[in-house]
């Protein structure tokens, strides 16, 4: 056992490289990860944050040993994830978000039974671990129905069950809340600090800010393939110190007027979300600049609604962090 | 691990319509092809051959289809990457899959006998019926091992599924499930010789017609171990290989 560590990466690097076209056949290469560096300690809650395409689900395919490193080296509960994968793999748990990854014509229960045979779960603990499972992830009762017939939600709580049976050191969770509703997403998120306070290290991927925010001790944020900053949810914070967000709904706003914003003396950051025919502006602009005025002013002639000015938030640092890279 | 794992694949695969609708058509039309094929050669009375060796051919159909492909359907399950990451051989964890091809694959066979016995009034006469039965058991758990190695070989090919079909009619043909090897080119004879569908189709026909069916199913079961051996082998190297290329997963 020895270190205090239970996820150890230093300067982890994957590169995809594969060929298009038929005739020509041309040789890509895509640097998915450079040189990612990081320490989880044991009974962590660990994020990783980051945007689509950041290297967050490339990194924890090469911790949990699905995707051996181009370079770099990483050790998981004291074993290195290309030499000693089976004892890796003996102490780790998987569950990634979405649909897919279960046998949907097979009942919960036999899911569970042939997981738990392949996880290596002794037989004679396998019926109360399974009991204990479904019990924790709120299927029991339904354990008998079809995984074809659960909705997103149950299935994700199925795939945490899954990733649970062998009773896992270290459980590694890829984006778990995507696509589930609300409530089941705050289950979730409960089961996950449950999981933690019981001493298992978690290392979670995932774009919800909240969901970093309410878990995470620490967060590492990712983009380009690269750790851009690594702090708890507090300091990270920091990083969007000095600064205020104007927050402006608009409808109809073009691409120009966007860049105008861009442009006006103090701002820092713009970002535009969409939703439905309305558009979120957020402006991060240096906190002893008033630019509210200069934004109306740009606008002047666009359909407004609300407008409001607030502190940065966790999400605020996080989109500095992000565009900075 | 085995017995479990074989049980759960052999549930996933007999509940998906697709294989149903196949199950219920296919041994209709082999049945079907082997009655017509032998009354036309005017030979009448091997009509219980015929049916045996076209309900073989389904049993080789649904380990060709199902553990030539079973690593790819994992994968587009999303199944693959997590029976993977357990903490076990390949070998165990792929097997299972290849055995249940088998398995489902002799329902076929019983299938292809009772359509020919409804529908063509086929008497069901074996010489040995007890080495009947154990000869179509050493047939299936062999194929299940063969299809091992086709899973680990067929994965490390770009175009596994166009040669999939391409060796469905020439291993029927060249392992004498339905017509004599003796009538085939000289050519063929060493083919026909490693193929473990060969010896079993033997050991099936003679424990029908009459033969010594031990030697047959013992070669069968010998070359299907070897198959096992290399299928190993080649399931560690395909992981690995997998595990660098990044192709566990569909995306």
């Amino acid at each position: 056992m020895g270190s205090e560590y239970a996820i150890e990466a230093d300067q982890l690097r994957r590169t995809y490289r594969g060929r298009t076209g038929w005739l020509r056949p041309r040789r890509t290469e895509v640097d998915a990860v450079r040189g990612v560096s990081f320490t989880v300690r044991r009974g962590e809650l660990f994020g990783l944050l980051g945007p689509n395409g950041a290297g967050k689900t490339t990194t924890i395919k090469m911790l949990n040993t699905l995707l051996i490193p181009t370079s770099g080296t990483a050790v998981v509960c004291g074993q290195d994830v290309v030499r000693q994968t089976r004892e890796v793999r003996r102490r780790i748990g998987y569950v990634f978000g979405g649909d897919r990854g279960l046998y949907e014509r097979l009942s919960a229960l036999d899911n569970l039974r042939y997981f738990a045979e392949l996880y290596g779960v002794a037989p004679r603990d396998q019926k109360r671990r399974i009991a204990e499972l479904l019990d924790l992830v709120g299927l029991a009762g339904r354990e008998r129905e079809r995984v074809e017939g659960y909705s997103r939600g149950m299935r994700q709580r199925l795939h945490i069950a899954r990733g649970l049976l062998h009773a896992p050191e270290v459980l590694f969770l890829d984006e778990p809340s995507i696509g589930v509703d609300p409530v089941a997403a705050r289950e979730l998120r409960r089961t996950v600090a449950d999981l933690a306070a019981g001493g298992t290290t978690v290392l979670l991927t995932t774009h919800y800010m909240a969901e970093a925010d309410e878990l995470c001790d620490r967060i590492a944020v990712i983009a380009d393939g690269r750790i851009q900053a690594l702090g708890t949810p507090a300091e990270l914070r920091h990083r969007a110190d000095g600064r205020r967000v104007v927050e402006v709904e608009a409808y109809g706003v073009p691409d120009t007027a966007v860049s105008a914003l861009r442009g006006l003396p103090g701002v820092r950051e713009t970002a535009v979300e969409e939703r439905g025919a309305l558009q979120l502006l957020t402006v991060q602009s240096d906190a002893h600049v008033d630019v509210q005025s200069d934004i109306l002013r740009e606008l002047a002639g666009i359909r407004l609604g609300r407008v409001s000015s607030r502190e940065p938030t966790l999400e605020d640092a996080y989109v500095a962090i992000v565009s900075s890279s | 691990m085995l017995l479990l794992g074989t049980i759960t694949h052999i549930k996933q695969i007999s509940r998906s319509p697709l294989e149903v609708a196949i199950a219920m058509v296919v041994p209709i039309v082999q049945a079907t092809l082997a009655v017509y094929l032998f009354r036309s050669g005017g030979e009448q009375h091997r009509l219980i051959e015929a049916a045996v060796g076209a309900g073989l051919m389904g049993v080789w159909s649904s380990v060709l289809f199902g553990s030539g492909g079973a690593i790819q359907n994992q994968r587009w399950q999303g199944t693959l990457e997590m029976i993977m990451l357990a903490p076990r051989r390949p070998v165990l964890v792929i097997l299972p899959i290849t055995l249940a091809t088998g398995l489902t694959g002799a329902y076929s066979l019983l299938a292809t006998l009772a359509w020919g016995r409804l529908l063509y009034g086929i008497r069901l006469d074996f010489v040995h019926p007890a080495a009947f039965v154990v000869a179509a058991v050493v047939c299936i758990v062999a194929l299940g091992m063969f299809g091992l190695l086709l899973a680990a070989t067929f994965v490390l090919m770009r175009n596994a599924n166009a040669l999939t079909n391409a060796l469905e009619y020439p291993i029927w043909l060249v392992s004498g499930m339905l017509v004599p090897i003796t009538v085939l080119p000289a050519w063929t004879g060493p083919i026909a010789a490693v193929l473990p569908t060969t010896w079993g189709a033997r050991a099936l026909r003679e424990a029908t017609t009459g033969g010594p069916v031990w030697p047959s199913a013992g070669i069968c079961l010998a070359i299907s171990i070897v198959c096992l051996i290399l299928g190993s082998f080649a399931l560690t190297y395909v992981e690995r290989r997998a595990r660098a290329t990044a192709t566990l997963a569909l995306a």
